[in-house]
């Protein structure tokens, strides 16, 4: 199971990188990508849309099933992925690297709920 | 006609949303075919379907949904349940049990789809009637119904007085496999697995099956593409399975079988059609025949209870994935999808849908999606066939 020990990870398989500049950016897990299969549509928030932590903020949707995308934490939208629109596919072959949307956090104290690799792994193998 | 692969929306993005179990680690209760060592060599991703085990996808669905429309796929449908009905009533018991009519199975190896009504006219479930020998027929059911099929079945056999044997092919020695070889190379690919079987098999035209020794082949599918279906005993599977796989047929999961017969426009019993459905509300008029003087279970409801919607196809003009359940607004009233995905082929998203009877092909309507409406233009039901498309 690929997870990452540099990203922060949520209990309904987001994970979290934190950037140089104070933003996050947000995905879903190799994990995730795997359950899902072949992924061919995905919806992104518009930047400048304000996200509580926990809200829905995109959807991805596999040949088989959709599934919604939530934030991990509250901020506004600042950039989404527009080359996943034509290629949705990336995310199943690099779900780390295919970032979907990136966000201003509102307070860097949520990051202090989020998971490290250990406990995310955790929660994979236990499911 | 197999229950293929289901397309809720998963809410919250939680691994246990997944309509398929696909974690099976100490569940030990699942029927599995005989095939199952081959599935995990091959590094299939199993998944619980009606209580059988079965392969999703070997790695990816969409690749595999290509193979079979460019080249040849094969699917291990063992999980089928393959009845046969024999005895000197065995015609006329299915001249009453079916919606079709098996008078049209004359010729040897004729085959021929129908469906199983209930008095009220629901479908119990839809099938493929094999005429093996004059009172010897096989009917291959669907997984999630079989059990209840055969007590359908055998219960009418009793209640009729009819002097028939049910058996299904399931146990020890008489056990079948079934696997189905698919795509515009299928043939070519099961003549070299299975050279002794081409003379026979080459001569069939489709909707016809022979019988080589242990085999039965039959030529038809669930892709719409040309290719047979297998039948044999199951102790003989994986080394058809693996002869198969030398010739380059390419194992394919439940996946791929629902997106190739979603865009073939072909039903799948539990989604389009159900106990509650007329076969003339899922686009099965043409399976039952209403003009003979022969009288069926459900002929009498049909009847009483004339076609209330046209099954019609959706061809999504947004971006997004249709799905079912999704309701569709049209000029002529509400309708609903009962199957919709992602069309690989197509490269957007289709459905089959119920709609009010006075849509028509080239209507467009609005589906909503996530509360949203999305444009979808009324098309035939059948959007690829033989690798073209057709809308």
């Amino acid at each position: 199971m690929n997870i990452p020990t540099d990203l922060k990870y949520t209990r309904s398989h987001e994970w979290v990188r934190i950037e140089a500049d104070g933003a996050i950016s947000v995905g879903i897990t190799d994990h995730a990508q795997e359950l899902l299969g072949d992924l061919v549509f995905i919806e992104l928030p518009e930047p400048g849309r304000e996200l509580a932590a926990g809200q829905e903020a995109a959807v991805v949707e596999s040949v088989k099933a959709a599934a919604d995308v939530y934030s991990p934490l509250s901020g506004s939208v600042i950039e989404n992925n527009a080359v996943l629109a034509d290629s949705p596919e990336l995310v199943n072959q690099d779900a780390y690297a295919a970032w979907l949307f990136r966000i201003r956090p509102a307070s860097v104290a949520e990051l202090d709920g989020l998971l490290d690799a250990a406990a995310y792994q955790e929660i994979v193998a236990a499911a | 006609m197999d229950r293929g692969v289901d397309s809720n929306r998963v809410r919250p993005f939680a691994v246990s949303g997944i309509h398929f179990n696909t974690f099976l680690s100490g569940i030990d209760t699942m029927q599995k075919t005989v095939l199952n060592e081959e599935h995990r060599r091959s590094g299939a991703r199993m998944v619980d379907f009606a209580g059988w085990e079965m392969p999703l996808h070997y790695g990816s669905q969409i690749e595999e949904h290509h193979a079979v429309r460019r080249d040849a796929g094969m699917f291990d449908v063992s999980h089928m349940c393959a009845v046969d009905v024999a005895g000197d009533d065995a015609r006329a018991f299915l001249r009453r049990l079916l919606a079709n009519n098996v008078d049209r199975l004359q010729l040897p190896g004729k085959a021929l789809y129908s469906t199983m009504l209930n008095e009220a006219g629901g479908v119990i479930d839809d099938l493929i009637v094999y005429h093996l020998g004059e009172e010897d027929f096989r009917i291959v059911i669907n997984a999630a119904t079989a059990a209840n099929d055969l007590r359908w079945m055998t219960a009418r056999r009793d209640e009729w007085g009819l002097a028939v044997t049910i058996s299904a092919r399931r146990e020890g020695a008489d056990a079948l496999a079934m696997i189905a070889v698919q795509g515009p190379q299928a043939r070519q690919k099961v003549w070299q697995a299975l050279p002794e079987c081409q003379p026979a098999s080459a001569a069939l035209q489709p909707f016809f099956a022979a019988t080589v020794g242990e085999h039965l082949i039959a030529r038809t599918g669930y892709t719409g593409e040309d290719g047979y279906e297998i039948t044999l005993p199951a102790a003989q599977a994986v080394r058809l399975w693996q002869r198969l796989a030398e010739a380059g047929a390419r194992p394919c999961g439940l996946g791929a079988r629902d997106t190739l017969r979603l865009e073939a426009g072909m039903n799948l019993y539990g989604q389009d059609m159900d106990e509650s459905v007329s076969p003339l509300d899922a686009g099965l008029a043409w399976t039952v025949d209403l003009a003979a003087p022969r009288d069926f279970v459900g002929k009498a409801a049909l009847l009483a209870k004339p076609q209330q919607h046209r099954f019609l196809g959706l061809l999504l003009l947004d971006r997004g994935v249709l799905r079912a359940h999704q309701r569709v607004d049209s000029a002529h009233g509400p309708g609903e999808i009962t199957s919709g995905s992602f069309s690989p082929t197509l490269q957007q998203s289709i459905a089959l849908a119920r709609l009010p009877l006075p849509a028509a092909v080239g209507d467009v309507v609005q589906v909503s999606v996530r509360d949203r409406p999305l444009a979808a233009r009324v098309v035939k039901p059948c959007f690829v066939r033989n690798g073209s498309i057709l809308v």
